[in-house]
Formats: structure tokens, C-alpha cells, sequence
């Protein structure tokens, strides 16, 4: 009667005993340090430019939004703090995941399922070499050190967006008065929450893009099936996680 | 359970292997003796690729027990299980060449990795281009698979497995979707890292005329070419076919009873390209 829960059973219990063999791995030889410098390349630097572009473009678009209500209240000179605490706490991690999501876990799934529908995968464990090692743990390694430092860059350069739209287009407030209360409205459970988020979602992010990747089937299809798959799921969980972090820092408050 | 015999490299026992409740493999029955060569016939999706990945310890059987080596390797853990694959050498049905990687890198990466094999790493550049002259392909050290012919991507393929100096061969299709020339030339250096080094070779494939070349040519060191098996002296070659249809074994037995054999499917084999 329960059968049709056996598939996503199963599928969860493969996940779940993929993400442990890739944590294990962490403190295991062999460590393929020149994979994860090549990772943190393709996943880091690779990012910056489109991160930086979606982090400026929200920054500048929450504030042109902001104006409108804060002019009513005449609370102008309070736009520094607005920008500033929904970026920091939300949409810089979540836009930034989300982007990195659609680059590289699509990215990570469609190389290690072309991989696996070319035998690659089978090659690599016939020729001595663990795939979860060799391939899963370097990728979560380089996305879980990348992504918070991608989200550092998304948040900045948001309130350098939000400085120009509101010092420099509309007027609502000096260059001092904004970056002096953007600093200050920040305490130590935003900073936190900013930065676990970004870490979470890594993880989820590097793991879904492997997993899918790991469990194509059916060629060049498969491959196309997987990438997409990932993207989808790895999005979905970083708003689900996002909300439930979210709400853990409310509480701690 | 019985004894292994040191001279029997592989063993499939009873094995039956599923897919999502779909049998690829069902009870088979498998060996692979020290010395021998054994041609495993089928048409694709009879089961030849799954039983040489189970020999491996890369798929796991449901049922029944896999020997490599003479140990029991159906639960043997990866790790365990990748020094006594560094004993053997593998190519697969496309090469399974890592498309990132050179051509050099590709054949060293055995080498590099299995750490069973111990091999310093000043060797290793000799040891790759020995390997591909065997090939004849040493001129292509630092170009990438993708730059390669399908033909030459499978002598990559055949220089990697060799490169270990493995105790036995597997092959997967090593011809399959070649032209017959390049698929002559793929046979002859299969024959040729058989006879010159004495390897036990099992190899799968749907072309009977490959398991003929084996079971009836062998190289000669002295003319550098394959020549009939006893015309000149007698050479020991066994060669063994074994015949596999819907995840079973259908035949096993010789050449010549391959070619007498009355079953429909198993005559389809045998038959098309006598004479």
C-alpha cells in the first residue's frame, strides 16, 4: 500500500549516505587539495561578476522601492538601516545561493553525469579512486568556503547600490548619515545569521548538484534530466532553509 | 563454503543481480582460470557489461558470491576492495577516459592513485610511455581524449589498463562501434599483451570474429605479427566461449562446439561469420 514511498525513501536514504561519506571525507587522506583550488576557481571567482551585479541591482531596487514608503513617514535618513539589515539577513545570502544554485549546482550535475553515463565514475573506482572523494567532497569543500565570501561581496556591493539610488539619484539622505546608520543598525545575530545561511545552503548546493549528478541514468537525456533537477531542488531547499534559520534568529531574539 | 582454487582468478557464484526489482544478471555461473581466455558473446543486453562490473566489485550482486582474486569481495568494503582492483586492469566500452584529463595523465592515473602498486613517481613517465608504445600512440602524450579518433581513444583506453602490469585483463566491447580495420587492430594488440605477456584475457563482446582471432592467432615475438595458432610449433593458448542471453549463461564450451551448437540463438553467434 505504502509503495509508492519506497522510491523517495530510498532516494533521501542514498542522500543522506552520500552527504556522510562526503563529510567523512573531509578528515580523511587522500585530500585532493589541487581539485578543490580548481572548485574554489570555477565556483568563487567564476561567481563574482554576476553576484556583484545581483547584489548591486537589489540594493539599489530595495531602496528605490523604500523611498516611496519612507518619504511618508518622513523617515528618509532612515534608508541606510532598511538596505542594510534586508541584505544582510536575506537577500544577500539567498540571491547569492540561488545564483551560485543555477551556475554550479547545474554545473556540477551535468559534469558528473556525463561522467557517469561515459563510465567515468566507474573508471575512477576500477583505477583506485573513491568518487565521493575524488569528486563530491573537493566541490562541497570549495562551495562551503566560497559561498560566505561570495555573500560578503553580494552584501557591499547592495549597499553601494542602495548609496547611489538613494544619496546620489533621489536625495533622500547624506553619504555620512547612510553608511554610518548601515553599519550601526548591524549586531552580531545578523552577521551570524548572514553568514550561516550562506554555509547551509553551500552544503545543500554542493551535495544536491553531486547527488543528482552521481545518480544519472539514460544518457545524454539523463544528463539534462539531472542539471535540471538539481537547480530545482537545490533553489527550493535554499528558500525552505532560509525561512527556518530565519525564524531560529527571531526566537533566539 | 569451498575452497578457491589459487589458479582461479574469478569466480561468480550463483550471482543474480537487480534493478530496481529488473534482473540483469540471473543465477549465473562464472570463472576465469590463471592462463586462459574466455570470450564472452551476447547481444547487447544480455547481461556482458553487468557481470564484468560484478566481477570488479562495482555493482553489487543481490544474490550469490563474487571470488576475485581469491577473496570473497560480494561485501567487502571500497576501500579493501580497490587494492585487489589494482591487480587487474580494465577497459571499458568506451575507454572511460576522464575527458578532463591528458592523454598522459589519463594512463598515469592508475598509477598515481593505487596506492597498492607502489610505483615512484619518477617511474612513472617511463612506465605511461612504454604503456602507449605499446599502442603505438606515444605521440599524443599531451593532447586531450576529445582530440582523438574512437579508435584511438579505445588504445588510450587498453594502454591504461596495462600500465599496472595487471595479472588479468577484463575487456568491455573493446570493438564495438568501429570500423573492422580499427577493430582489427584493437584484437591484434589484445592478442598481442596476451600472448607477450602471458595475461589471462576475458572479453566480453557481440562480434564472434573477435573471440575466432583469439581463440585461433596468437603474436609471434620474432615476425611482430599475429600468426595461426600451430602452424609453427605448438603454442598454449585455451581459449573458452561462453555465451550470454537475457542475464543468463546460455553456452560455455569451445570454438567447435560453439559452431555445432543447435540452439537458435546460441548458433546466431557461432554461425555468421564461419568460413
Amino acid at each position: 500500500m505504502l509503495d509508492w514511498l519506497k522510491p523517495p525513501v530510498l532516494k533521501l536514504q542514498e542522500f543522506i549516505l552520500l552527504s556522510g561519506r562526503a563529510f567523512v571525507n573531509l578528515f580523511r587522506a587522500p585530500h585532493y587539495w589541487n581539485d578543490v583550488a580548481v572548485q574554489m576557481d570555477i565556483i568563487g571567482v567564476g561567481s563574482v561578476p554576476i553576484v556583484s551585479m545581483i547584489g548591486f541591482f537589489s540594493g539599489a531596487v530595495i531602496t528605490l522601492q523604500m523611498s516611496r514608503a519612507l518619504n511618508q513617514y518622513g523617515a528618509q535618513g532612515e534608508v541606510g538601516r532598511i538596505v542594510s539589515i534586508t541584505l544582510v539577513r536575506e537577500l544577500g545570502p539567498v540571491l547569492t545561493a540561488v545564483i551560485v544554485a543555477g551556475r554550479n549546482a547545474s554545473g556540477m550535475a551535468s559534469e558528473l553525469g556525463s561522467m557517469k553515463v561515459t563510465e567515468q565514475i566507474d573508471a575512477m573506482r576500477a583505477l583506485g579512486t573513491d568518487p565521493t572523494q575524488k569528486l563530491v567532497t573537493p566541490r562541497l569543500l570549495a562551495t562551503m568556503f566560497m559561498l560566505p565570501m561570495l555573500t560578503i561581496i553580494a552584501d557591499f556591493i547592495g549597499l553601494i547600490g542602495g548609496y547611489i539610488v538613494a544619496c546620489v539619484m533621489l536625495n533622500l539622505t547624506t553619504a555620512t548619515t547612510y553608511w554610518s546608520t548601515s553599519y550601526q543598525v548591524l549586531e552580531y545575530d545578523d552577521i551570524a545569521q548572514g553568514l550561516i545561511k550562506p554555509l547551509v545552503f553551500a552544503i545543500v548546493i554542493a551535495l544536491v548538484g553531486c547527488f543528482y549528478g552521481l545518480e544519472t541514468t539514460g544518457g545524454t537525456q539523463g544528463v539534462g534530466r539531472a542539471t535540471t533537477r538539481a537547480v530545482v531542488v537545490a533553489s527550493v531547499w535554499i528558500f525552505v532553509l532560509t525561512f527556518f534559520i530565519g525564524k531560529f534568529f527571531v526566537q533566539l531574539g | 563454503m569451498a575452497e578457491i582454487p589459487s589458479d582461479v582468478l574469478l569466480r561468480l557464484d550463483r550471482v543474480t543481480v537487480e534493478f530496481n526489482d529488473t534482473p540483469a544478471l540471473k543465477d549465473v555461473t562464472f570463472q576465469l582460470r590463471k592462463g586462459e581466455t574466455v570470450v564472452l558473446l551476447g547481444a547487447s543486453g544480455s547481461g556482458k557489461t553487468v557481470l564484468l562490473k560484478t566481477a570488479l566489485g562495482l555493482i553489487p550482486p543481490s544474490e550469490g558470491n563474487v571470488f576475485l582474486l581469491g577473496r570473497n569481495i560480494t561485501r567487502l568494503r571500497e576501500r579493501e576492495l580497490m587494492d585487489l582492483r589494482s591487480r587487474l586492469g580494465v577497459l571499458f566500452q568506451e575507454g572511460g577516459l576522464f575527458d578532463s584529463l591528458t592523454i598522459e595523465e589519463n594512463v598515469a592515473y592508475p598509477l598515481v592513485n593505487q596506492k597498492s602498486l607502489e610505483c615512484p613517481p619518477e617511474e612513472i613517465r617511463s612506465r605511461v610511455e612504454e604503456a602507449l608504445q605499446f599502442v603505438e600512440l606515444e605521440h599524443t602524450l599531451e593532447k586531450l581524449p576529445s582530440e582523438l579518433s574512437g579508435g584511438m581513444r579505445r588504445r588510450v583506453g587498453i594502454a591504461r589498463a596495462i600500465v599496472s602490469h595487471p595479472d588479468f585483463l577484463l575487456y568491455d566491447s573493446p570493438t564495438a562501434g568501429l570500423d573492422p580495420i580499427t577493430a582489427n587492430t584493437i584484437m591484434a594488440l589484445i592478442a598481442k599483451e596476451r600472448d607477450l605477456r602471458h595475461i589471462t584475457t576475458a572479453l566480453a563482446t557481440h562480434r564472434f570474429q573477435d573471440g575466432q582471432l583469439l581463440a585461433n592467432y596468437h603474436f609471434d615475438a620474432k615476425t611482430q605479427s599475429l600468426q595461426p595458432i600451430g602452424a609453427n610449433g605448438e603454442v598454449d593458448v585455451r581459449t573458452r566461449f561462453v555465451v550470454m542471453g537475457e542475464g543468463r549463461v546460455v553456452f560455455e564450451g569451445e570454438q567447435e562446439e560453439l559452431e555445432r551448437c543447435k540452439d537458435a540463438y546460441v548458433a546466431m553467434f557461432g554461425r555468421r561469420w564461419k568460413g
